[in-house]
């Protein structure tokens, strides 16, 4: 392979870096009017009055929106495929408001200043009423947070609202019920996740015009221009053909711009006046007012016997989704579905639960998705059974885990928010990855602590993991390629970069079935005017799902290639190639800057251009295993990460310094959520952590060291044996941080973040026993 | 009121508001890689260099810059290039949001320190966060670019 | 915040006599962090043409402006001599360079801020501060006072002296306010043990001091006796870094780690 496995810089990179202007923000209409948006300030009321008059009297006032301004019409704000597994339960406004930061009216006005005055004008009365502020309360409670009668479930999620249940799930192999009664020993137990916040580095943004034709140009930094484009044309609704949604350069998504926020606004306010407009969040409202990951309660039952071979799994799931359900159903499902196919031996497995509303900031997608949650639980109870059976943590997974060529019957029955799909391992080499991961970080040597010099001690932990690679039969890419006159190329993809590098990996894949350089490609992406359908940027599907698209239409394009070449040359078909510069047939030859000149400028004049679509019929896993070793400060309970070892199997790395980038910032992520980040909530449903000061995320300083390596694999149904490699990274920080903690100073940390506090008080807790 | 402020070797007059940040001043005056991350000082993503020394110009008032000389990336084009070659061999640019912030502040240490070790350089540019990275490949550029003379 | 208009003054006079004029008038140090507050500022002054931005070797003290940044205290060598450089360590320990670049000395005193991690190392080192008006007096006094301050915080002294220093914070992450922090001296005229962020304001451990003062030659013994009156004597509370039953076991790690350090 010429350009594939290649480490090459990112296109967009030093553009960038030089300050080139790419950002939605950037691109603004420098006259916009500036959309502010008035937010509640009570975790759960009903608006009785809202008065308008005031704030429109205000010079510089173009438009004020209250939930009187629209239609009611239930949406959901997730960017998901249609028809979408999540609830219709939301209205753009709406005449209650269900989370402190949710949105009472909006206002457009020429600068910002004057909008937040229109702001303090609209005068709001509200009827206060009382919050679900405990998600372990929530079930049934007779304060009901939808009893609105328009919302719905597009097919059969198990939403019931008024039980405060905005989906539900039940799945079963083999009676596990039977299974753990014959088992020699059972754990059983019970994990908590927390909320965790994207912060990506850019604001949720959005900006409107109307163009010379009069159609709606909305700028978005959205991970799926797609659904966008959908779901504000059923919202407004406004003619599908009449909305262009462009996606320029995104500051991060890492999947918090998988759904709608301020482009409703935005577009209702460009509607209605005609003018250009635009919204940037506060850093207070991407907190308070987007999306966080989903708390999650896990009750675990393991069963094995004595021999060290695990039979049985057995987890209910209690999932907090806030204030509205988006992704509530298959975040839920993930945690059982790219979690328990790892051990894929056992005789049985049930796995179900709940998904319940509360007053607090939605939940909705974020990088591994219900997969990190389940993997901490899982991952830290085989810790826990394989202690209490006093066998060897890593030998037992070694025994129990997946391999090549074997199968899990999860695979078959669950599937993201519908049932999945059947598949054999065709790649998996996760027995290479936990035996490398071993040596990486001298597991021989350091396993389960040492005490240092100083009073401090050291420990080891691990975890495997999996995800998939788009979801089967659903996520679709497509790609066009356009040969131009001197023989370069343009590809267009629908496919979503948001920093990971998809625009420069794609390019790499059609430049490897070209064979030219990819300097030769000028890729375009994610214009819903110019670009191909691609369901976007989630479920870690761009290489596998994208990727394919853009392999076939770059073979098709080099046999187009040589359809016109042996035209030209007047050869036969089956003699002629093209090695990426030159047609040739026999003694024969023609540049392919000859035969676009030819094609454009000359004779038999016509355009080449090729399109394929690809849609996953499968969703192979990548897989890795994670190690981490700490060192623990057992008189403040500080805990330090070392370093952390991850062996990858995703296949083929099309590049491998941004596939390594992907583990790597995949892992900060995860261990920024085993240590350190926690959306906090006051006992009146306030967010303490509504700022950067109060909720942090990861330094340098504490991330020093880490050693990301792959397995040597390859996926036959990938591109060129590509698997996905975006998510993968996040999952098992979790449970190998607390596993290693354990290890060090017995302390077992069940309900994340681990803080020094915890770990502290473990400790003396321990100390009084003894 | 008015100020006298050198932006990137040009003085410029600008009208500014009592509270008026410069993140806000440098933006409508023709600078946009200068952006806002967090308003509460916590990202880096809003670095400028006053007088040469990287500030956060979220919370810099524009008033006080009276008569001070501001860098952006657009002031220092060849270095943030070179930067970027040395980010893009490792794949650490990702969203790149948050790069122009990190040039400034590289070029400033760069500048500052002296053969500064691994300690050194993450204790200088802590205050730069980024969500992408998970830093270990920006510290493997960072390490390349200061091999440069 | 807001800020109606915005004054550089030419002289410290100036600058008191708008102070004291409107009540809605205020002093700017670096602005970082009184930025974050929600008030309405009718005059903010700013003091920077005033020369108090350099920090100055006198014969037995060192005089440190009330604008000099904290990045200054952070690259001012000669600080390393005194107390093991505690001053330097807790400076270079607050953000990043960008807010120290900014953020002032003058500012993060007068401001009393619980968090801060200056504050605890120069009651530690026995700092002064300078109020235009009326004159030098103790850092420790004036943490004591309560309500407004109406007066200009001009100068830091503190004085060239031989001992030991021991300084630590405890933070999350390296750009997190502390859970809990402490400095801690030794000299010819004592031990000064500070514990901060507790999450009160930085306050002195005085009958641990006077505890530890009392004994001619401190062993281990005495140094845990005096880590758990500290930990007795002071009041700790509860936040989102930290309860107070941990701030105060933690306060016993800190002191009899510092002890240690200053003293054996």
């Amino acid at each position: 392979m010429k350009y594939v496995n290649k480490t090459i810089p990112s296109v967009d990179g030093k553009g960038l870096m030089m300050g080139k202007p790419g950002y939605t923000d950037d691109l603004a209409e420098p006259n916009s009017l500036i959309v502010r948006v008035l937010r509640s300030p009570h975790p759960f009321a009903k608006i009785i009055k809202i008065n308008k008059e005031k704030a429109l009297t205000l010079e510089g006032v173009e438009c004020v929106l209250t939930h009187k301004d629209f239609k009611r019409i239930a949406v959901t704000r997730a960017g998901q495929g249609y028809p979408e597994p999540s609830p219709h339960d939301k209205f753009i406004l709406d005449d209650h408001v269900r989370h402190i930061g949710d949105e009472v009216a909006a206002v457009a006005a020429c600068d910002k200043e004057t909008a937040k005055k229109a702001l303090e004008l609209i005068d709001v009365e509200y009827e206060v009423l009382e919050p679900v502020l405990d998600f372990e309360k929530a079930y049934e409670n007779k304060n009901v947070i939808h009893s609105e009668p328009e919302i719905h479930e597009m097919f059969p999620i198990g939403l019931e609202p008024l039980k405060n249940v905005a989906a539900s799930y039940m799945m079963n192999v083999g009676d596990v019920d039977k299974t753990l009664e014959e088992c020699d020993v059972i754990l059983d137990t019970r994990f908590y996740t927390q909320a965790q916040a994207h912060v990506m580095m850019e604001p949720h943004t959005a900006n409107a015009r109307i163009d010379y034709q009069g159609r709606l140009v909305m700028y978005s930094s959205t991970q799926t221009p797609i659904h966008v484009r959908r779901i504000l044309s059923h919202a407004l609704e406004y003619p599908l053909s009449k909305i262009r949604v462009i996606k320029p350069r995104i500051g991060g998504g890492y999947g918090g711009k998988q759904c709608l926020h301020g482009e409703f606004l935005v577009a209702a306010v460009t509607l209605r006046t005609g003018k250009p407009s635009k919204i940037v969040y506060t850093r207070k409202e991407v907190f308070e007012s987007t999306f966080s990951r989903h708390p999650m309660r896990f009750d675990i039952k393991l069963g094995a016997m004595n021999d060290g071979t695990l039979k049985g799994i057995d987890v209910d799931v209690l999932s907090d989704t806030g204030a509205y359900g988006e992704h509530a159903l298959t975040v839920f499902m993930v945690a059982g579905s790219k979690v328990f196919p790892l051990y894929n031996k056992v005789d049985s497995v049930r796995f179900g639960g709940k998904v319940v509303y509360t007053n607090h900031t939605p939940a909705g997608a974020f990088r591994g998705y219900g997969a990190i949650q389940g993997n901490y639980a899982l991952e830290s109870a085989i810790d826990m059974l394989c202690d209490k059976m006093n066998i060897d943590p890593v030998e037992f997974r070694m025994k129990n885990m997946i391999k090549e060529g074997e199968t899990s019957p999860i695979f078959a029955i669950m599937g993201e928010g519908t049932e999945g799909t059947a598949m054999n391992m065709e790649s998996c080499k996760l027995d290479y990855c936990v035996k490398r991961g071993l040596e990486i970080i001298n597991w021989k040597d350091k396993y389960p602590k040492k005490t240092t010099e100083d009073g401090k001690v050291r420990g080891v932990g691990m975890a495997i993991a999996m995800q998939g690679s788009g979801i089967p039969y659903i996520d679709m890419g497509s790609a066009m390629i356009k040969l131009n006159d001197d023989g370069f190329f343009n590809l267009m993809v629908g496919a979503t970069e948001l920093g990971q590098g998809s625009d420069t990996i794609l390019g790499q894949i059609a430049a490897e079935s070209l064979g030219v350089n990819p300097d030769k490609i000028v890729i375009y992406s994610s214009d819903s005017d110019l670009t191909p359908f691609d369901t976007g940027a989630y479920a870690s599907s761009t290489t596998y799902v994208s990727g394919n698209a853009v392999k076939l239409t770059a073979d098709r394009m080099k046999e187009m290639i040589i359809e016109e070449g042996a035209k030209a040359l007047g050869t036969r078909l089956a003699e002629t190639d093209f090695d990426g510069k030159i047609i040739k047939s026999g003694d024969k030859e023609m540049t392919l800057a000859e035969l676009s000149n030819r094609l454009y400028y000359n004779e038999d004049q016509k355009q080449l251009m090729a399109c394929e679509s690809y849609v996953g019929t499968k969703s192979p896993p990548p897989f890795m295993a994670g190690f981490a070793e700490v060192e623990i400060d057992p008189e403040t309970g500080k805990v330090d990460i070392v370093d952390y070892a991850a062996v990858v199997d995703c296949g083929t790395t099309i590049n491998p310094a941004l596939a390594r980038v992907q583990v790597e910032g995949g892992l900060v992520q995860g261990i920024g959520m085993t240590m350190y980040e926690d959306v906090v909530y006051t006992s009146n449903g306030g967010m303490v952590t509504n700022n950067m000061m109060n909720y942090r995320i990861p330094t340098r300083k504490e991330i020093t060291d880490m050693h990301v390596e792959f397995a040597d694999s390859f996926e036959p149904s990938g591109p060129y044996g590509a698997k996905s490699v975006g998510e993968i990274g996040i999952d098992t920080p979790p449970a190998a941080i607390t596993n290693a903690i354990y290890n060090a100073v017995g302390v077992r940390i069940q309900e994340l973040p681990v803080t020094p506090e915890k770990v502290f008080m473990g400790i003396l807790k321990q100390k009084d026993k003894e | 009121m008015k100020i006298k402020i050198k932006i990137n070797g040009t003085i410029k007059t600008i009208n500014v508001k009592a509270d008026e940040y410069l993140v806000d001043t440098l933006r409508n005056n023709g600078c946009v890689s200068v952006r806002r991350g967090c308003d509460t000082t916590s990202c880096g993503i809003c670095t400028v260099l006053l007088d040469g020394a990287p500030v956060a110009s979220c919370s810099y008032l524009s008033c006080r810059a009276d008569s001070h000389e501001v860098t952006t990336v657009e002031g220092i084009q060849e270095e943030a290039a070179l930067i970027a070659d040395f980010f893009g061999h490792e794949g650490a640019d990702q969203c790149g949001y948050c790069n122009p912030s990190m040039a400034l502040t590289l070029y400033a240490m760069k500048r500052e320190l002296k053969n500064p070790d691994d300690d050194e350089i993450r204790a200088y540019l802590v205050g730069n966060l980024c969500r992408c990275s998970g830093y270990v490949a920006q510290h493997r550029a960072i390490r390349a670019y200061l091999e440069v003379e | 915040m807001k800020i109606d208009s915005y004054r550089r003054v030419g002289s410290i006079e100036e600058a008191y006599e708008l102070l004291t004029e409107k009540s809605g008038a205020a002093i700017i140090g670096g602005g970082a962090w009184l930025k974050l507050m929600p008030k309405t500022i009718d005059t903010a002054i700013d003091l920077s043409d005033l020369g108090l931005d350099k920090v100055t070797g006198l014969e037995n003290e060192y005089e440190i402006g009330c604008m000099v940044k904290l990045r200054q205290l952070e690259k001012f060598t000669p600080f390393q001599m005194i107390f093991d450089g505690i001053l330097i360590q807790s400076a270079g320990s607050i953000m990043g360079v960008t807010v120290r670049n900014i953020a002032t000395a003058g500012g993060t005193v007068a401001g009393k801020y619980g968090f801060s991690d200056l504050l605890p190392v120069l009651l530690a080192m026995d700092a002064e501060v300078e109020l235009y008006k009326r004159g030098r007096l103790k850092l420790e006094q004036f943490m004591d006072e309560t309500g407004v301050l109406k007066d200009i915080l001009t100068r830091i002294y503190i004085r060239k002296t031989e001992g030991r220093g021991w300084f630590y914070t405890m933070k999350n992450t390296a750009i997190d306010f502390p859970i809990l922090n402490a400095a801690i001296t030794s000299s010819q005229k004592g031990c000064r043990i500070v514990i901060g962020a507790r999450p009160y304001k930085a306050a002195l451990a005085k009958k641990a001091m006077q505890f530890i003062d009392r004994i001619e030659k401190p062993g281990e013994v005495e140094i845990i006796e005096a880590a758990n009156i500290a930990a007795g004597e002071l009041k700790f509370g509860s936040n989102q870094r930290g309860s107070s039953d941990y701030r105060r076991e933690l306060c016993i790690t800190f002191v009899k780690r510092g002890l240690r350090k200053v003293l054996l």
